[in-house]
């Protein structure tokens, strides 16, 4: 017979008894009110998907957490049923000791094994569909290559080498290539689908169709060293015509690596020139007297004029070349570092980390590691007047 | 009092009617075999680095409590969250495990020591000394900067220059020395000198998750040792095992890391299922429910943890059919999980229930567990996972498994055990207040950390921009790990408070059913005076379940195998040798070489009684 002695327990001092669920129930409405409270706008968030490879997991997820929940409900439901009912009380029976029961140990390995088959079975059916390459025929191929810490997009088939900002045109399959030039990276626009990781000496695959316009934001999700955090993406998915003109545009060469153009028209001009881009507030139409048409379609007075050409010359000159290409310009052709050809066009500086602003790009040139730590850029110890002179120059390679 | 004149030396009290237990010097200390105070050595070791990692973390919430902070600079972060993870896993939670297998094991199976008590301080000084050879990375150059899982070719000499890396290669491998040596040691402990009767099906539910822990670390640790012996190779004789550009493969770095990981992952889970299997019969005041289910759950989950490993890898691509197979074998892990909870609940269950802070440890372990496990099927599911893996949600769920989870159940062994060990009984109502304190911070820490995962924050960030929402929720778990160490420091009041003037423990404060309750509270060295007999699961509570008087003042005194300062000395050469290996030095490691050699010599020539 089972006897748990009561004259054990005398010893220790008998103490105020709290209502043990009392500080949980707090807890839990504590958290609930703060969460409530600190509602987005979540940008990059994982439960607003913008995709058909995203809306997919999503609707997974939501199916897994609905059993998630109900589990939660009874289990945690059972534990507290089971503390305030069969608390110690004065004059409490001693408890039968009771082994075990055959029947309830077989009820309650089949009853989560059946919640599991609900959940296994969506579970197979997207891996099967996400994990396998695209059938599409018409999927657009960009080729994604992680460095530290930044990424590099390259569109084969048509010839439009970017950095850290992606274009895509909505509703057209995408189909990323992974390949990484040094370490381990992992792509993830949590928007657009899940992650995969981009993994030196293999391929990786990734495919997705947006199912709206608009800017996404991305980030590398594996610790790939000192910057990681700092290793930021975009995606502008745009209409398939804003798409084409995007790479029109990508595929001029920049600014002063051609003859120059006769003169345009004031309709042209206001059709290439996009605004405020332009160094020193480059000039929309009509272009001001005494200004002449470059490649870019850019209007400059002969003193902005000036102090792009020297830029130009500053970044042929300063060591920028050996790592960083500008298509047109030959001896810029590094590959190391981002290709810079149309560098203006670009929201964002520094893997997605500075808004692409002639301040931020100063500030970038003066140091980089200042603003991305362990960058490879080396700060180039350039005099003030030549880090103007080079912004202009980055700044108008639309 | 003597009790107070113990408790006052070496902080580990004595009752008076244990005499000379803890007495001596330090040199007593160092050159013990007794289990117990290997035991007690472990606890203090690694709370010591339960703190320091636990400070780690607050600096890492510090600078993750508003965006782009400037408090840490990343290099120092990286290093923070690399040795928080290390440390937490190596040096705090394993030894903890590792402190009340000590303690504990030969008093429930009713032996005098474990079956080579050498060995057992042997492990506890390779710890020890490999915890602070770790640690002292800090001081040269800086700490291990690229993650607890050190991921190739992230760690490779290109990569990761300087020593940092190899501290943290060298360091995991002398741990392994230790936890090898201590798992075999309680393999043949449990199997050869249980007490008379108690047939494997009568062992306690602690010492039957101590064996299948042992088991999972000799199997575990191979994997790893292998890795690191590769990478050990890549780094300093330049081979390229890891080394892509030459034909190496990083993805082996992952799946012999995750191969260890996983089960790593139960080795750190099951002894806190096997202590709150001790706590909540006792205070149900019935026996635990299912028995030999949740002995043959514990099993299971071993055996299967060394098959899921990829899912811990679920986006590296390695194509549907792996992703389906091993999505599916992690499902299957929340089978035996749940078993087990459901015997917790159906123990407590028509019992009569005393709310001491032991069972409000574990019953907040259920209940937090629960979350972890749950949130833990929702990353079985490879695909869902794409979005969830990498992110603060997973960093929500192995908190929720590991400090919800393990954390919460090894202070419900120590409140529950700490009587036994010290002699002492901790403060009831601070208990209380340290468990409400928490339960509270705890939640208000990690329960955030889901939603910033799914709202896109990845994890192992230095920092975050502004106005992607992850302010307020960084904000929230920031006060609320300040909070979490305010709750520790709690804790350790109630500890030295109960060491000074704690109410004397008898026996068996708690009422409990297994051995280790009849005897004194410390024990005195030799544990029994006689070998008890077993005719039960639950011998206390069973009439005729002991039938010897294990207290018998008329038996002899048992012989006790003697002090010995060699195994100390096997850990020094042991460190000696990393430490040429780290300074690339032959004559550092030789001479590391040579300790080990001669003092293994004299280990093996010392008798073992005087």
């Amino acid at each position: 017979m089972h006897l748990p002695p009561n004259e054990r327990m005398t010893v220790t001092r008998h103490l105020r008894r709290v209502p043990a669920g009392v500080g949980r129930t707090l807890a839990v409405a504590t958290i609930a009110v703060l969460l409530a409270s600190c509602g987005g706008p979540f940008p990059q968030s994982a439960l607003e998907p913008a995709s058909d490879f995203a809306v997919l997991l999503d609707d997974l997820f939501r199916g897994i957490f609905f059993w998630a929940v109900i589990v939660f409900v009874l289990v945690e439901g059972a534990l507290l049923v089971a503390i305030f009912r069969f608390r110690d009380r004065e004059g409490r029976r001693r408890p039968r000791a009771v082994h075990g029961n055959t029947l309830l140990e077989i009820s309650w390995t089949l009853a989560p094994a059946l919640v599991l088959v609900l959940i296994a079975v969506p579970t197979f059916r997207a891996i099967w569909s996400v994990d396998r390459p695209t059938t599409d025929p018409d999927a657009l191929v960009v080729e994604a290559i992680g460095h530290q810490w930044w990424w590099e997009f390259r569109y084969p088939e048509l010839g439009v080498v970017t950095a850290n900002e992606m274009h895509v045109p909505v509703g057209r399959t995408i189909d990323v290539r992974l390949t990484s030039a040094d370490v381990i990276h992992s792509f993830w626009f949590p928007r657009a689908g899940g992650k995969r990781d981009v993994i030196p000496g293999r391929e990786n695959h990734l495919w997705f169709r947006m199912d709206s316009t608009g800017v996404f934001y991305g980030q590398c999700a594996e610790f790939c060293g000192l910057s990681h955090a700092l290793m930021k993406m975009e995606m502008v998915s745009e209409t398939p015509e804003e798409f084409a003109a995007w790479v029109e545009a990508q595929r001029r060469p920049a600014f002063g690596t051609e003859p120059p153009a006769p003169p345009a028209t004031s309709a042209e001009a206001t059709d290439d020139a996009d605004g405020d881009a332009a160094p020193g507030g480059g000039q929309e139409s009509p272009p001001p007297a005494g200004a002449e048409a470059d490649t870019g379609g850019v209007w400059l007075t002969p003193e902005q004029r000036r102090i792009v050409e020297a830029g130009q010359q500053a970044f042929l000159s300063s060591g920028c070349i050996a790592c960083h290409r500008v298509a047109g310009t030959p001896a810029a052709a590094g590959v190391l570092g981002p290709d810079l050809t149309h560098v203006g066009s670009r929201r964002t500086i520094a893997a997605g980390i500075l808004e692409n602003t002639p301040e931020n790009m100063a500030a970038w040139l003066r140091d980089p590691a200042a603003v991305k730590p362990g960058v490879l850029m080396p700060a180039l110890d350039l005099d003030e007047e030549t880090i103007r002179a080079l912004t202009a120059w980055l700044d108008i390679l639309e | 009092m003597a009790a107070t004149e113990a408790a006052a030396h070496g902080g580990a009290g004595a009752r008076a009617t244990a005499g000379k237990t803890y007495g001596g010097g330090v040199l007593s200390w160092l050159t013990t075999v007794d289990h117990k105070r290997i035991g007690i050595m472990y606890a203090v070791f690694a709370f010591f680095f339960f703190l320091v990692g636990g400070l780690e973390a607050l600096l890492i919430r510090l600078q993750l409590g508003s965006p782009e902070s400037t408090l840490i600079d990343p290099d120092l972060y990286n290093q923070l969250f690399t040795m928080h993870g290390t440390t937490m896993v190596f040096l705090a939670i394993m030894p903890l495990s590792a402190a009340f297998f000590n303690f504990l094991v030969p008093l429930q199976i009713g032996a005098r020591d474990v079956a080579f008590p050498r060995l057992n301080a042997f492990s506890l000084w390779v710890f020890v000394l490999g915890a602070l050879f770790l640690n002292a990375s800090f001081l040269f150059g800086g700490a291990p900067d690229a993650g607890w899982f050190g991921y190739a070719n992230l760690t490779s000499t290109q990569y990761s220059p300087g020593m940092r890396i190899d501290f943290w290669v060298l360091g995991l491998q002398i741990l392994g020395v230790s936890s090898i040596a201590a798992a075999l040691n309680f393999i043949v402990t449990i199997i050869n000198l249980r007490a008379p009767g108690m047939s494997l099906m009568r062992m306690p539910l602690f010492t039957w998750m101590t064996l299948v822990t042992s088991f999972l670390l000799i199997l575990a640790f191979p994997a790893i040792t292998v890795g690191l012996v590769l990478l050990m190779f890549d780094r300093t004789f330049g081979t390229s095992f890891f080394n892509p550009a030459a034909g190496g493969d990083v993805l082996l770095w992952q799946h012999l890391f995750w191969i260890f990981g996983h089960p790593e992952v139960y080795i750190l889970l099951l002894p806190s299922l096997g202590i709150v299997s001790e706590v909540i019969p006792t205070f149900s005041r019935k026996p635990l429910f299912g028995y030999p289910f949740v002995v043959y759950s514990g099993i299971l989950i071993a055996f299967l943890g060394f098959g899921v490993w990829a899912h811990h890898m679920f986006s590296v691509g390695l194509g549907p059919i792996a992703n389906t197979v091993f999505s599916a074998t992690t499902m299957l892990i929340a089978i035996p999980t749940g078993v087990k909870i459901f015997n917790w609940i159906a123990t407590m269950w028509g019992g009569s229930l005393r709310f001491r802070t032991p069972l409000y440890f574990a019953v907040g372990f259920i209940a937090m567990f629960i979350i972890g496990g749950l949130s833990g099927v929702m990353h079985s599911s490879a695909a869902s996972d794409l979005q969830q893996t990498d992110t603060y949600f997973v960093v929500a769920h192995i908190h929720y498994v590991l400090f919800g989870g393990v954390i919460f159940a090894l202070f419900a062994g120590i409140y529950y055990w700490f009587p036994k060990m010290t002699g002492r009984m901790l403060g009831e109502g601070i208990g209380k207040a340290h468990f409400w304190l928490m339960l509270v911070a705890f939640n208000l820490t990690f329960f955030p950390q889901h939603y910033l995962g799914l709202h896109g924050m990845p994890r192992r960030t230095f920092t975050y921009q502004a106005g992607l929402g992850f302010e307020a929720m960084n904000l929230m778990s920031t006060v609320g790990s300040l909070l979490l160490g305010f709750s520790i420091l709690v804790f350790l009041w109630n500890v030295i408070r109960s060491l000074r003037k704690g109410e004397p423990a008898p026996r068996d404060p708690w009422g409990g059913a297994t051995l280790e309750w009849t005897i004194d509270s410390p024990p005195p060295h030799f544990n029994f005076r006689r070998a008890p007999q077993v005719h039960s699961r639950d011998p206390l509570w069973v009439e005729g379940g002991l039938d010897v008087d294990v207290n018998d003042p008329a038996a002899p005194e048992p012989h006790m195998p003697s002090p010995s300062l060699w195994p100390l000395v096997v850990a020094v050469g042991i460190v000696t040798a990393a430490t040429g290996a780290l300074t690339t030095s032959l004559a550092v490691a030789l001479a590391g070489v040579a300790v080990i050699l001669v003092s293994i010599y004299g280990w093996a020539f010392q008798p073992l009684e005087r």
